[in-house]
């Protein structure tokens, strides 16, 4: 266990460097930041101050060591845009949005499993094709359709539901957070369903053809040679067995609905990361951009970090010391 | 009560057809034989002859395309063919057990030993787990797993091959079940460790007066195991009876090929003999005798499917020719041979 804590937090520092560098380059890259900064009317004079004061005369190398000495030190630097820390504008977003994603991985799990393992277990009826047919529609319906479809319906239609903003909202160890207030969850279910749909999709489809993969195992057949209950042998031999590959996709889908949130979060104005990070690539606002893929990389180092765990603990035969 | 005469397993025509989208699939076509109480019966068949569905057919694990279309499987006198689910499953793993090929792909790989023995007597005993976990423990020592209350908190990887079919075995013997089929669970094994399993199952059976059907390809196994050997050739019996009376006179001639093929002190540097070609698919069965294109008795009469002919109350051959005379191992006319090397 320790070798693989040591190992796992040098990989990461290792992916953290490259993926700041690359960042970093690639952002300087598109273009200078002063341009669109500065008031167009400027003279010659106050725009070289502005571009001396933001260190964006010296070059490349020595501008990503000057960042990396500040990260040392716990600093990510200021936005051009905000003029306030550029960490702070990221960490104040960032609850918002992972209460999101976390709210649509729950809506795809809790719904997915259980339709996917009775369209496995019941391929050829009715209700398992209906399932299997209606997860294509989820797997293709663009999302920002998909949204304006929810908001016509449950918001204008039928006014059950709000469509904007995060509603009512608590305070949970610092962070605001809407799921435990009821106007809050009514503010979360449109957009968290939006950005759940896919991965409902992909739970269903993994699900089932987990089921139907498992199922004609010996030791299914085994277990029902043993005279066990049919309920046992689903919820326990076979579910156990289909959690593997359910588990790494939940991780993989945790990465990727944290960055995509964008546009759930444009359509419902959920104050999330996402709009941020949009404004902040318009503008070249560097530090921000910056701030923003750390964050986002090392939620992506945790989440898979504890998806290894996980899986140590669902299948024996796993050994962390191996990961 | 029932009576002492009753036999504990009794199969009476038995038939299990797979309906397949290449077409009927006769896997078990009219089987019949009888275990008696305490009494080990020996399976023997090539794969594909229909041993290993008969012993699921018994368990009522048969899964669609196929299903038990005909006969009767009477256990302690109940119709097993005729049993609800429910009623199936509350004898599985209690009354009748089964001893699976290779323990590996049994077990399920991601639960602990003790979950999945405990599962089996809380399944059909009303008791506590802890009650559960003793009993449990109990058979693990019988079939000689050291250690046993802490291999129970292991995973089946965790265990050697030999350890695990002894888990597999335990767990068969956890219910004291009167009737235990055991499908070619040695079969995986090295050859020492086979002897070693064969015998405590031998041992295990005789104590506790339970019926055990071992279903094998190897007929040497079961010559030294069971008190009673049925022969299988494409989903038929073609002879059964008493051990020594089938392995010194036999009378079908794939029995007397199956012998002969047996290496032996005796037959030292001389070539084994072995059954020219293979067993036919079962898919292209016709109605005659299903060993006839590798049979060296064949004539026009085996056009037809031979009769059962009866020897004794408990010995039966399915032959237009039978006995036992070592003639069969003997070079047959040019062509008959072909595929075979010459002798």
């Amino acid at each position: 266990m320790t070798i693989f804590l040591v190992r796992r937090l040098m990989h990461s520092i290792v992916v953290l460097l490259v993926m700041s560098f690359v960042v970093f380059a690639g952002v300087f890259a598109i273009g200078n930041p002063v341009d669109s900064l500065i008031n167009p009317e400027s003279t010659q004079e106050e725009k070289e101050r502005a571009i001396e004061q933001l260190g964006l005369d010296r070059p490349l190398l020595e501008q990503y060591f000057v960042f990396l000495k500040n990260v040392a030190r716990g600093e990510l630097g200021t936005s051009f845009v905000h003029n306030r820390p550029a960490i702070k504008l990221i960490l104040e977003r960032l609850p918002a949005t992972l209460e999101l994603t976390v709210a649509a991985l729950l809506f795809a799990i809790v719904l997915g499993v259980p339709l996917g393992l009775v369209a496995g277990l019941n391929p050829d009826t009715l209700i398992g094709r209906g399932i299997l047919s209606s997860s294509i529609l989820f797997f293709s319906l663009p999302t920002f359709w998909v949204g304006l479809m929810l908001i016509m319906v449950f918001s204008v239609d039928m006014n059950w539901l709000p469509t904007t903003g995060r509603g009512e909202t608590v305070d949970l160890w610092g962070f605001k957070a809407s799921f435990l207030t009821l106007d809050g969850l009514r503010h979360l279910a449109l957009p968290a369903v939006n950005l759940g749909l896919y991965p409902l999709a992909l739970m269903i489809r993994l699900t089932a053809s987990g089921t139907q993969e498992t199922l004609p195992q010996e030791y299914i057949k085994f277990a029902r040679a043993k005279g066990l209950s049919p309920t046992r042998i689903i919820f326990l031999h076979l579910l156990k067995n289909i959690m593997i590959p359910i588990v790494t996709v939940v991780g993989l889908q945790f990465s990727v609905l944290l960055a995509f949130a964008v546009v759930t979060e444009s359509i419902f104005a959920w104050p999330g990361m996402g709009r941020l990070i949009i404004d902040s690539i318009n503008l070249l606002d560097r530090p921000v951009i910056v701030a923003y893929l750390l964050v986002t990389v090392i939620v992506f180092l945790l989440v898979n970090f504890l998806v290894d765990i996980v899986y140590s603990t669902l299948d024996p035969r796993v050994r962390l010391s191996g990961l | 009560m029932r009576s002492v005469a009753e036999p504990t397993l009794q199969v009476t025509d038995l038939r299990t057809h797979f309906f397949t989208r290449a077409g009927l699939v006769r896997a078990v076509d009219g089987v019949s034989f009888t275990v008696g109480r305490g009494e080990i019966v020996g399976i023997v068949g090539e794969s594909g002859s229909g041993k290993s569905v008969t012993g699921f057919s018994i368990m009522g694990l048969i899964d669609s395309p196929g299903r038990v279309v005909g006969g009767r499987i009477a256990f302690r006198g109940k119709d097993l063919v005729a049993l609800a689910e429910e009623d199936m499953r509350k004898l599985r793993g209690n009354r009748i057990s089964m001893i699976f090929q290779d323990a590996n792909t049994a077990l399920n790989p991601v639960i602990r030993v003790d979950t999945q023995l405990i599962e089996a007597v809380r399944a059909h005993r009303g008791v506590s787990v802890d009650e559960a976990r003793g009993i449990a423990i109990e058979g693990l020592k019988l079939v000689g797993i050291p250690a046993p209350e802490k291999r129970m908190k292991s995973y089946p990887h965790e265990f050697s091959g030999g350890m695990r079919q002894r888990l597999a075995i335990a767990l068969a013997f956890v219910n004291q079940p009167d009737l235990i089929i055991a499908d070619e669970p040695t079969t995986a094994l090295d050859v020492s460790i086979q002897a070693q399993i064969l015998h405590e199952t031998q041992k295990l059976c005789r104590e506790r007066g339970t019926s055990l059907v071992w279903i094998t390809h190897d007929l040497t196994v079961v010559a030294g195991l069971a008190d009673h050997i049925c022969v299988m050739y494409a989903g038929r019996l073609v002879e059964s009876g008493p051990v020594d009376d089938i392995l010194d006179n036999p009378q079908h001639p794939y029995t007397c090929g199956l012998i002969g093929s047996i290496p032996s002190v005796n037959s030292r540097k001389k070539r084994l003999f072995q059954i020219p070609g293979t067993a036919p698919p079962l898919l292209a069965l016709k109605e005659d005798c299903a060993f006839r294109e590798r049979c060296p008795r064949a004539s026009k009469t085996c056009a037809k499917a031979p009769p059962e002919s009866k020897l004794g109350p408990r010995r039966m051959v399915r032959c237009f020719h039978p006995g036992s005379d070592g003639d069969d191992r003997h070079p047959a006319p040019a062509g008959r041979r072909a595929g075979t090397l010459p002798q």
